[in-house]
């Protein structure tokens, strides 16, 4: 009886316009080597097997948070216990239901705990890092252009510029997968961020005691050229799950079959 | 009545540590707890330094660092993208007095994208409070520690990847002052090395990303002082006087090189190498490892501009290493004169082949040397050290340089024109009907031998009247006193 009052809003949420608006874009998934070791040997790459999943072409927008905090106003700006979201939390918008940036920005300074909910407003969650990641190394024609020094450069020349102004609209140049904005518009948050283990103090990496609590994942990237990923991972493992930041947003994920998350 | 004054006397005495203050069982540098209201940390942009702190207790300090990512010049028509711990590269200079406890605030501004934290080696615990400040964009981390050991130490960013933040500028130093303050000087400054790799060549304009290929392969683009070149030139030069007491904290950021400091025309007096208790005097040149500080002092004596340099010298003048100590005041020519000669030097051995001079050597030692042997000779050594002024055939240069050839000033007094080669000569003097008045320098660097090949070799050209100089003439001549007037200044 209670879980059907808690899923009650959630599936009316989901039927609304923001959720029938939602583009997801089927991510076809395969083997993968990620930046961070995935097997017991930290210095060796041990591939993964990604899962068929879906994943929303863009992050969302203020337009879209907006709507999902008009229906659900605990995650409204001063309603929001502090353990789930900082002083930051919509920080930049003008009043709890007005954005301060246009409505096809992305939206920023939202926490772990705002993402996840809105995520599952519409039915879905937030992606994992490997999912993130394995769609962020495609550029538009190659689903894995990880190995091109311009790819980095691109994205090294995002992280190069201070935000000190609001985030553009989204509408990037899609991916081959049909994804957009994966890069050069803000952050994103992953649904294990802090599961990275990227330690405060980088120089830590290998640390004989991390490595019994953290596995090999701890460690480092196997391809120190990889170091562009890394800066990405270090940023994730900076946060808590109630910190927001102005260049800060996130997208969603969902299983292919749709019913699922 | 007397127990009581005597206690009285006791807690004055507690109230003022001293080194032996120490509480039992504490590490040397623990002065015991925080006294007094915490205290605001003064933090100043180099090449300042925040004055001496002059306090006799240990204090708690706060210090709140701002960490910006900010476009700025690193030489003229080039911008770079530093990351910087107060605005600046290198970052805020902080100073605290050994035993303080240091509060520390680590900001992380809201622009920023990049998480930040800091590792100071002044810090005594596991990563230097890196892990402790571990700060995303828009947030604030805050550590406390035990300024325990006194000296000038290096901070910097330890978030990965630690190289690029620490090529990206982000490091400074914080002085932990011994508990009786350092000597008294006139002038204190922050000066900081640091290199730095950008994709595009060393000057090229534009805007320049960091290139990790480069840092890597540890071929920086740029080494310069103060985050950027020219950042300690010109208008922005450090300006002292004469006879003024300067201390210099040089500390070098890296990431990769180390430094050879050196200020050219300078001493130190003293240095406090690797930033220890140790000092070293009379220093010309200082080793500074990266993630190092030492602290240099001398007096200045004579005014002018002195130039900071990294003496591993390519880098100073092909990437920047440059930075200008201006010191203004009166001359002290019994130190440092100035330029006090300036005349032509051609060296001994000028001439490309001077067969004929071994020759003729070969042939005195055996005693068989022959007038041939001897104008051949001379001639080389003519056309080496003679010739640029009197001329390849000798005819001079009409009112400057007398002439040689058909000479009646050389004809009239062989031992004479000896003597001028040897001591030079000054002063008017005519030659063929025309007066002269220019000074030759002395040809001291020439041996009898030479002269005499020389002054054979003369006698025997251009119309001359012919004979022979010996070495024996010549070394008489030289041990007599001057014949003419001697090239003077």
């Amino acid at each position: 009886m209670r879980c059907g009052i808690l899923l009650w809003p959630a599936l009316l949420a989901c039927c609304g316009s923001a959720c029938a608006a939602a583009d997801y874009v089927v991510m076809p998934g395969g083997r993968f080597e990620s930046a961070l070791p995935q097997g017991p040997a930290g210095s060796v790459s041990t591939p993964v097997e990604i899962v068929p999943f879906r994943l929303r072409a863009e992050p969302i927008t203020n337009a879209e948070f907006l709507a999902f905090v008009r229906g659900h106003a605990e995650w409204q700006r001063g309603r929001t216990p502090t353990l789930f979201a900082d002083a930051r939390y919509l920080l930049d918008w003008t009043a709890p239901l007005q954005p301060g940036a246009a409505d096809a920005a992305p939206v920023v300074n939202v926490s772990w705990f705002a993402a996840k909910a809105y995520c599952e407003s519409e039915g879905a969650r937030l992606p994992t890092w490997l999912e993130w990641e394995y769609a962020a190394a495609a550029d538009e024609t190659r689903q894995d252009a990880r190995r091109d020094p311009q790819w980095r450069q691109h994205i090294l020349s995002w992280y190069a510029r201070p935000s000190t102004k609001a985030p553009a609209a989204v509408g990037g140049v899609a991916n081959r997968f049909g994804v957009q904005d994966l890069h050069g518009l803000v952050w994103e948050w992953v649904d294990d961020f802090n599961a990275l283990f990227i330690a405060g103090d980088s120089r830590t990496q290998g640390d004989p005691d991390l490595l019994k609590f953290c596995g090999a994942g701890a460690i480092s990237v196997i391809d120190r050229d990889s170091y562009a990923v890394l800066m990405r991972i270090a940023l994730l493992s900076s946060l808590a799950a109630a910190d927001s930041t102005g260049n800060l947003g996130f997208r969603c994920a969902r299983s292919v079959d749709g019913d699922l998350p | 009545m007397h127990a009581r004054s005597l206690a009285v006397v006791l807690s004055l005495f507690a109230s003022v540590p001293a080194l032996a203050a120490r509480p039992a069982g504490a590490a040397a540098g623990d002065f015991g707890p925080p006294q007094g209201a915490p205290i605001r940390a003064v933090l100043t942009s180099p090449p300042n330094v925040p004055p001496a702190l002059a306090r006799k207790f240990p204090a708690k300090v706060i210090v709140e660092l701002e960490v910006i990512e900010k476009e700025m010049p690193i030489s003229e028509g080039v911008n770079y993208t530093f990351w910087t711990f107060g605005g600046t590269v290198p970052g805020s200079f902080i100073r605290v007095r050994q035993g303080d406890t240091v509060e520390f605030h680590l900001k992380n501004h809201p622009s920023s994208k990049m998480p930040h934290n800091i590792d100071l080696h002044g810090v005594t615990g596991p990563g230097g409070g890196a892990a402790s400040s571990f700060t995303a964009p828009g947030h604030e981390s805050q550590f406390s520690f035990k300024a325990l050991n006194e000296g000038i130490y290096v901070y910097h960013c330890a978030t990965a990847p630690v190289g690029m933040h620490v090529a990206n500028g982000m490091y400074g130093l914080i002085l932990v002052e011994p508990p009786q303050g350092l000597p008294k000087v006139d002038h204190e400054f922050y000066v900081m090395q640091g290199d730095f790799y950008t994709t595009g060549k060393y000057r090229e304009k534009g805007n320049q990303p960091f290139d990790m290929e480069k840092a890597i392969a540890e071929q920086p683009t740029y080494v310069v002082f103060n985050g950027a070149e020219g950042s300690l030139t010109g208008d922005k030069a450090m300006k002292v006087k004469t006879n003024q007491t300067v201390r210099m904290f040089v500390g070098n950021g890296g990431p990769n090189l180390v430094s050879s400091f050196h200020v050219i025309g300078a001493i130190f007096d003293k240095v406090r190498f690797e930033g220890g208790t140790s000092a070293q005097t009379n220093v010309q040149t200082t080793l500074i490892p990266a993630g190092g500080a030492a602290i240099a002092e001398f007096r200045t004596r004579v005014p002018g501009s002195y130039v900071l340099v990294d003496h591993s010298i390519f880098r100073a003048f092909n990437k920047g290493a440059l930075a200008i100590l201006k010191v203004d005041g009166p001359e002290d020519k019994a130190i440092y004169s100035g330029k006090e000669l300036d005349s032509v030097y051609l060296g001994d051995r000028a001439g490309p082949n001077l067969a004929a001079v071994t020759r003729a050597t070969e042939s005195q030692a055996k005693g068989m040397l022959t007038l041939e042997d001897q104008v051949r000779a001379g001639q080389q050594l003519f056309a080496g050290t003679c010739s640029v002024c009197h001329q390849a055939n000798g005819a001079g240069l009409a009112g400057v340089f007398p002439p040689l050839a058909k000479s009646d000033y050389l004809a009239a007094d062989i031992k004479r024109s000896i003597g001028a080669v040897l001591q030079g000569l000054s002063g008017k003097i005519t030659v063929n009907g025309q007066e002269y008045n220019s000074v030759m320098p002395p040809m001291n660097q020439l041996n009898d031998d030479e002269v005499a090949h020389i002054m054979t070799y003369v006698l025997n050209s251009w119309g001359n009247p012919g004979g022979r100089v010996t070495a024996d003439v010549v070394k008489a001549q030289r041990a007599a006193p001057p014949a003419v007037k001697p090239a003077t200044h």
